[in-house]
């Protein structure tokens, strides 16, 4: 287990008889408590197909009833309930092709860490622009990994700090907007892949601030979910 | 069933109108594939075509003349959540399909964006689907599928497409949208035909 952030936390598992997954995909976890009690949620996948560990990332929502548990209660030996992997349309694969933008908010970055790493691990050639949101630097998650990522030419890496940034901050500083997505994605002729994950009103921005920069909303995939951390 | 180690959890309150695997939420999220588009209502229509003896199109003028229902109904995503005692607005599907006589049995509905997806006509009929142009008294926003949107509360909510246009009717079903990427086809949320082979 890696401790990403206070609130999230990267559970790495080892699975009998994985099927594979593309990059992109979400489990669900099932808990059962002793008197027979189920509950079920989503989790996408953190890691690439290739990786030797099927791993998720977990933000613990305050008022959830699993985030908590897989944060703050599962330790390394435990044995959770899986099914998946889940969706076909939230993934990309090389073949797919590009150019690829990928906008995230806050832990919507861990389907894109998924892909990103597949990028990598399948040499990959198409060109990738990944623009983050976060509250703040210490609530970015998968830092040291994202500095290695932009090391490559083809994998251009923008974040933008919304609350608090430090006083030699190089980044964009503020929530996205139309000219932030113009200034570090694609223009819309160069007809760009885009993938979005985050908070629903982080997705409908940059949605609909792609769409009124002329881009093709049929090339606009979204994944929303209800945390926070943008 | 393997126990999960220090798992309690919360049980619902109502368990009785929770179907196995949901959460009841208060929140209103919001899931789509893609972004959400604003058509005007000035160009909008909704059309039963395909296996009808001609197509029946109606403005949003004629469609908002058309009687409407409030309905009080519990809804249930596939992403887990279920909320409960939600309210509408709109015209029952009995109505519509009342104006295109078809032999038809299966029907896709298709929507601005591009989505679409399947459901069997008799689950349309009866009482049981509704197009909805108004949620808890307000004119249905955009995000969740304004101008109007199917609502068939007895199947998982992806079943109630959001932003619809039509429905096309057809002699033989032929999967939607997430049908084709894994989900269920008829998604009986107390079945808990989430994806295929449930």
């Amino acid at each position: 287990m890696t401790v990403e952030t206070p609130r999230v936390t990267t559970i790495a598992l080892a699975i009998r008889d994985w099927p594979g997954h593309r990059a992109g995909q979400h489990v669900d976890v099932r808990l059962t408590a002793p008197d027979g009690y189920q509950t079920e949620r989503s989790y996408s996948i953190a890691s690439a197909p290739e990786d030797a560990d099927v791993s998720l990332t977990v933000e613990r929502l305050d008022d959830g009833e699993v985030s908590p548990y897989l944060v703050d209660e599962l330790r390394p030996g435990d044995e959770i309930e899986l099914r998946g992997p889940v969706g076909g349309y939230f993934a990309w694969d090389n073949e797919l092709g590009g150019p690829l933008f990928l906008v995230a908010g806050g832990s919507g970055l861990v389907p894109f860490r998924s892909m990103l790493r597949h990028h990598r691990a399948s040499g990959s050639r198409v060109p990738v622009r990944l623009l983050c949101s976060a509250r703040s630097l210490e609530l970015l998650i998968y830092r040291e990994e994202l500095i290695k990522l932009a090391a490559d030419d083809l994998v251009d890496v923008s974040v933008t700090l919304t609350r608090e940034a430090p006083d030699d901050w190089r980044g964009y500083r503020g929530r996205i907007d139309p000219a932030l997505l113009s200034t570090t994605g694609w223009s819309a002729k160069e007809e760009p892949l885009t993938y979005i994950c985050g908070p629903t009103a982080f997705v409908e921005t940059a949605a609909a601030g792609l769409v009124a920069l002329g881009h093709d909303p049929g090339r606009i995939r979204t994944e929303r979910f209800g945390g926070t951390g943008v | 069933m393997a126990v999960s180690r220090g798992f309690v959890g919360r049980r619902p309150a109502d368990s009785a109108r929770v179907p196995p695997g949901q959460y009841v939420t208060r929140d209103f999220p919001v899931l789509s594939a893609g972004p959400t588009p604003y058509t005007p209502l000035d160009t909008w229509d909704f059309t039963v075509r395909g296996l009808v003896n001609r197509p029946v199109s109606w403005s949003w003028q004629a469609f908002r003349a058309l009687p409407h229902e409030n309905i009080t109904v519990d809804i249930h995503c596939v992403t887990k959540w279920t909320k409960l005692d939600t309210t509408w607005s709109g015209v029952s599907l009995d109505t519509l399909l009342d104006a295109a006589p078809t032999q038809a049995s299966y029907a896709l509905a298709f929507c601005d964006g591009g989505y679409t997806t399947n459901v069997p006509l008799a689950d349309l009929r009866g009482g049981q689907a509704w197009v909805v142009d108004e949620y808890d008294g307000q004119p249905l926003d955009p995000e969740h599928g304004g101008p109007a949107r199917l609502l068939v509360p007895h199947l998982y909510f992806w079943k109630s497409a959001k932003w619809i246009r039509g429905l096309e009717l057809r002699p033989a079903d032929e999967p939607g949208f997430w049908e084709m990427f894994g989900y269920h086809n008829y998604g009986d949320p107390w079945k808990e035909q989430r994806y295929q082979g449930d």
